[in-house]
């Protein structure tokens, strides 16, 4: 039986052997499809795995602590005081230092900690439990436990005394693989001493089991429970990865095109092959079983190709998308890439479930016909016409669904479905569309090359239509895709204008040397006007909030970009009886103008009225504008954050200058306009590096697979167009006919995905971003875009064809008459 | 040199009775075979004729357990067709039968000496002294490492021969062998299979349009309408 199955398995595998080419297609394609997957999933595992150790750190998965009501640091005196009344609580204090590298500054987490009183949860409470490496991180000089990943991204060693921004020296460096990324973890008296905070905590970590219940506080303690349902940078980012996820899975689906065409043109060359070998007697079963096998090991050779490469791909990522969620969620994750076996094994899954779905409905289908049918073309191409219908009504079907997604579709997951219904649909009902078309082209009167052309051209659409459909996706894709982003960027450059209408920035270290660079600037001829602004961290309705208290100035009125807004909100929002908030947070909370907003303090609730929506992109935080007075008056303690200055253009630079010597601050602390600007739009460009990297290597992908189907029909090719030749036209005028014909059905094919990507631009703008982040992009046309776009899918494709139809040129009239003499 | 299936002699390799089949046409069921019976003794040999659509081509598909008749019966060797599962009917084309095709067959992506082996491997009786005599008889021995295409059609057809011949069937099944041949080849073609059916002791069913080749044969049958027509004339 094995040698049976042996024998069956080794005439399949020789098609291969013989066809080189072809089988290097479909592995190309497998290899591209899981590569684009498996990278793009490295990059998400990799931050989920920074994540997750951020958030197993202290106290497992449950995050409970005692915190300053305005987020503000506390005196460590409330931590004595619950300790002597027997609470579980342990000390932490954290904040963020520069650290000076080799390759400038670079800005980490430092934690404060005091290993005895950690509950035992936490991984960190696991590691302070050897004895020894207890004793060094507590006693002089102490110890910096920092990530193994992070230590050589920084590029330093174990043992380092590395210098902070601020001159002081952090305590020799101790590597700790728990650790997430980005984090120094010292001993709570250097951190105090690090970070300048003097006997003050910013949270106390509380046990899980005591902590279940709420206890209520002691009166002298005026802290307030802080408890997150789930962590919070996992909800924020959530996002971001789904987004990856799902250009990941389009380069996925459009690599299996590849695979697709390249299996059913292998099937369809072997037809007699089939055929023989069930008239010598391999039962129905054995075969399938024997072409299962075949893919088998097809998708695990390429599977395998593409795993490794898809580690490259992320690793050559990783830097980028660790920068991007630096920048935009202040989310540490590592810049080298580290994955288990799970990962691997994953992969390898994904590319057998791949060619199963890719390949496996052609042998299904082929298993279905008839013995005597499989070496009859006509019976075969019934075959694929009943396919082609069945897909047609499909497609109406999918575009069905996703016409319902648009009305009643209310999550992100519906967002996407609409996408992948949205784009399947229309690449199924893509041959039926190109059919009309060329069959109406073929009314027109012509002679009859030009009759020919038209005619020969719908009968290539079955052989051509999968690779088509992969170039309408990938070229839908990319005009989708880049209209957001333009859209976006456009968008973005202009919010940043209005925006970031102050000059210069300054962050005062506390409220004493605000009030005294208040002074000093009130002393500057060339400074216009000072905008001093308090910022609070808060939740509202669950939400991660920032709540910004702003004074009375007409800069406000004139240049905040409001998307909706009361008449005359400026005056109330002073008054302290209203507010402005962000789109997401409207968005997330169900917030429209003319609500109230019962915001709790610790003064009491505090009522105001929904003024405006602004547009706050980038954000994935919700943020309201209050009064700064009314603010102040609710959290008195709360220090000024910063101060937006006015100056004369010429003279902010020496102004910022200036402010950084008098008053001793780091450059990240005078910020000027120009560099604020620039660090926005580069967080914004790594954002999208990684989307215009992955969508470029689509459209890369759509014209192996219409390279893959030229070549594989060049065969049959030969004996459609030797009658031709027969009749009188020479090989050069076939190929050049051929050449044309391509580019015709490409040319048509991105007609129509130009309307496809406009529809995916309107998902992406209307409903995925909406849903994921919680705004809207004013809508853009890019015409010229989209131009460049076709013609750079049209040079693809021209590119792809060169050879098939260079081929046929060069075809002598030995292997023309054989098509004859073989009969085809 | 003689292999010969000693159980088989003188015995009907071959019995066909009441067979009928028909396929769905535009106006409804299209009969093309309408109760053929015919039987064929073991080691001898019988060509089938009749005009273009007389169901020659269906009555051999169905004797070779490639398609299903409607109703009538199928005996090979003493077993009866009727009733075997997909599985079976494999087993039997395997074991049984071999089908020389008018179009060749043989499997490109293979060397000659592979196709020639190949029924007989995936039945199990591989024998390479006669494989070995096989090649020599039919003129394939300097062709061996060669590729199907690289060969003329009546080199092709003689591989065909071969590979059908390799596994010593009871009975060998040939549909216009030498159809797509010039007259020179077709006899050259003719005269090896009738003497190497003799010599691997197996008996011939042959589709022929052409009366000069039926009559190398020891009877045969006229088919018309899906009837037998006329026998042994």
């Amino acid at each position: 039986m094995i040698r049976h199955w042996g024998w069956v398995l080794h005439t399949l595998l020789s098609h291969w052997r013989r066809h080189p080419l072809q089988a290097g297609c479909l592995l190309v394609g497998l290899w591209l499809a899981t590569a684009l997957w498996t990278g793009v999933q490295a990059l998400n595992s990799q931050a989920r795995e920074s994540y997750d150790r951020a958030a197993e750190l202290f106290t497992g998965s449950a995050q409970t602590a005692l915190v300053d009501p305005a987020g503000q640091p506390f005196s460590q005196q409330y931590f004595i005081t619950l300790r002597r009344a027997g609470w579980p609580v342990s000390p932490m204090l954290s904040g963020t230092v520069e650290l000076v590298g080799v390759e400038g500054t670079r800005r980490l987490q430092l934690t404060g900690i005091e290993p005895l009183t950690l509950p035992g949860e936490g991984t960190i409470a696991t590691q302070a439990g050897d004895q020894s490496q207890l004793q060094a991180f507590m006693l002089a000089p102490g110890l910096t436990w920092i990530a193994g990943d992070t230590l050589s991204e920084l590029g330093l060693a174990a043992g380092d005394t590395p210098v902070l921004a601020s001159g002081e020296q952090l305590p020799p460096l101790h590597v700790v693989d728990t650790l997430p990324p980005g984090m120094l973890l010292v001993d709570i008296g250097q951190a105090q001493r690090l970070l300048e905070q003097t006997e003050k905590l910013t949270q106390l970590v509380v046990a899980a089991g005591f902590a279940a219940d709420l206890p209520p506080l002691p009166e002298s303690v005026s802290l307030v429970w802080e408890t997150r349902g789930e962590d919070d940078l996992v909800r924020l980012t959530d996002s971001f990865h789904l987004n990856l996820t799902a250009l990941g899975l389009l380069a996925f689906v459009v690599g299996l095109f590849i695979v697709h065409a390249a299996a059913n043109l292998a099937m369809e060359q072997r037809r007699g092959l089939l055929q023989t070998l069930r008239a010598c007697g391999v039962s129905l079963k054995t075969l399938l079983a024997v072409l299962l096998f075949e893919l088998l090991i097809l998708a695990l050779l390429g599977g395998s190709l593409g795993v490794l490469s898809g580690f490259a791909l992320a690793a050559l990522l990783v830097g980028d998308l660790a920068a991007s969620l630096r920048g935009l969620y202040g989310a540490q994750v590592a810049g080298q890439l580290s994955l288990d076996a799970l990962w691997w094994l994953t992969g390898l899954g994904m590319s057998l479930l791949g060619t199963l779905i890719a390949g496996g409905g052609s042998v299904l289908a082929a298993m279905r016909l008839p013995v005597l049918a499989w070496a009859r073309p006509q019976a075969w191409r019934e075959a694929q016409g009943r396919m082609i219908k069945r897909q047609t009504v499909l497609g109406v079907l999918l575009l069905l669904v996703a016409g319902g997604l648009i009305f009643w579709g209310d999550s992100l997951l519906a967002g996407f479905g609409l996408l992948a219904c949205l784009l399947l649909g229309a690449a199924w009902l893509l041959p039926l569309c190109l059919q009309a078309i060329l069959r109406v082209a073929q009314l027109r009167r012509g002679g009859p090359v030009r009759q020919w052309f038209w005619a020969d051209s719908q009968q290539q659409l079955s052989g051509l239509s999968v690779a088509l459909m992969a170039l309408l996706l990938a070229l839908a894709a990319n005009i989708g895709v880049g209209s957001m982003t333009e859209g976006f960027r456009q968008t973005f450059t202009g919010w940043l204008d209005q925006r970031l209408a102050a000059d210069i920035y300054v962050r005062p270290l506390d409220s004493q040397q605000a009030d005294v660079i208040e002074k000093w600037l009130n002393h500057q001829p060339q400074v216009h006007a000072q905008l001093p602004s308090w910022q609070l961290d808060t939740r509202v309705g669950g939400w991660p909030t920032q709540l910004s208290g702003v004074i009375d100035h007409p800069l406000y009125a004139d240049t905040w970009p409001l998307l909706e807004n009361a008449p005359d909100p400026w005056p109330q929002l002073v008054a302290g009886t209203g507010t402005m908030v962000s789109e997401q947070l409207a968005y997330r909370l169900d917030l429209a103008v003319g609500d109230t907003l019962m915001l709790d303090t610790p003064a009491g609730v505090w009522p105001l009225n929904v003024l405006g929506r602004y547009a706050d992109y980038g954000n994935p935080k919700g943020q309201m504008l209050v009064s700064a007075a009314g603010l102040q008056q609710r959290w008195p303690d709360l220090p000024l954050t910063s101060i937006g200055i006015l100056t004369e253009p010429a003279a902010a630079p020496r102004i910022a200058s200036d402010l950084r010597t008098e008053f001793d601050l780091g450059d990240s602390r005078v910020i000027d306009q120009a560099a604020l600007k620039a660090y926005s739009q580069q967080i914004f460009e790594q954002t999208f590096s990684a989307t215009a990297a992955l969508n470029t290597l689509t459209l890369g992908v759509a014209a192996v697979a219409l390279f893959t189907s030229l070549l594989g029909l060049a065969d049959s090719r030969l004996s459609q167009l030797a009658p031709l030749w027969a009749m009188g036209l020479r090989p050069g005028q076939l190929a050049l006919l051929s050449l044309a014909q391509m580019l015709v059905l490409a040319a048509l094919t991105c007609a129509l995905a130009i309307p496809l990507g406009l529809a995916l631009a309107w998902c992406l703008v209307e409903v995925v971003n909406v849903q994921a982040f919680g705004w809207r992009l004013p809508w853009h046309w890019f015409p010229r875009q989209w131009l460049l776009l076709v013609l750079l899918a049209l040079a693809a494709v021209l590119l792809a064809s060169i050879g098939p139809a260079w081929r046929i040129m060069r075809t002598g009239p030995a292997r023309l008459l054989r098509s004859f003499t073989h009969g085809a | 040199m003689r292999w010969c299936i000693p159980a088989l002699e003188n015995r009907n390799v071959l019995e066909v009775t009441n067979l009928k089949k028909s396929y769905p046409g535009p106006q409804g069921q299209l009969p093309v075979l309408d109760g053929v019976s015919l039987q064929l003794d073991a080691g001898r040999s019988l060509a089938l004729m009749g005009e273009s659509g007389s169901g020659k081509s269906t009555l051999l598909h169905l004797v070779a357990g490639l398609d299903q008749p409607d109703s009538g019966a199928v005996h090979v060797a003493g077993r009866s067709l009727a009733g075997l599962d997909e599985s079976a009917r494999a087993a039997f084309r395997r074991d049984q039968v071999a089908v020389i095709f008018q179009q060749f067959n043989l499997i490109p992506s293979l060397r000659v000496v592979d196709n020639l082996a190949f029924q007989a491997r995936l039945a199990g009786r591989i024998d390479d002294q006669w494989l070995g005599w096989l090649a020599q008889r039919l003129g394939l021995s300097a062709l061996l490492q060669r590729y199907p295409e690289q060969l003329s059609g009546g080199q092709q057809q003689r591989v065909a021969v071969g590979r059908a011949l390799a596994v010593r069937p009871p009975l060998v099944l040939a549909d216009e062998p030498t159809g797509n041949l010039d007259e020179g080849s077709a006899d050259e073609v003719m005269a090896l299979l009738l003497e190497l059916v003799q010599e691997a002791g197996s008996s011939l069913l042959m589709v022929t349009h052409s009366a000069s080749l039926a009559a190398r044969l020891d009877r045969q049958v006229m088919l018309k309408s899906g009837r037998v027509h006329g026998s042994d004339l």
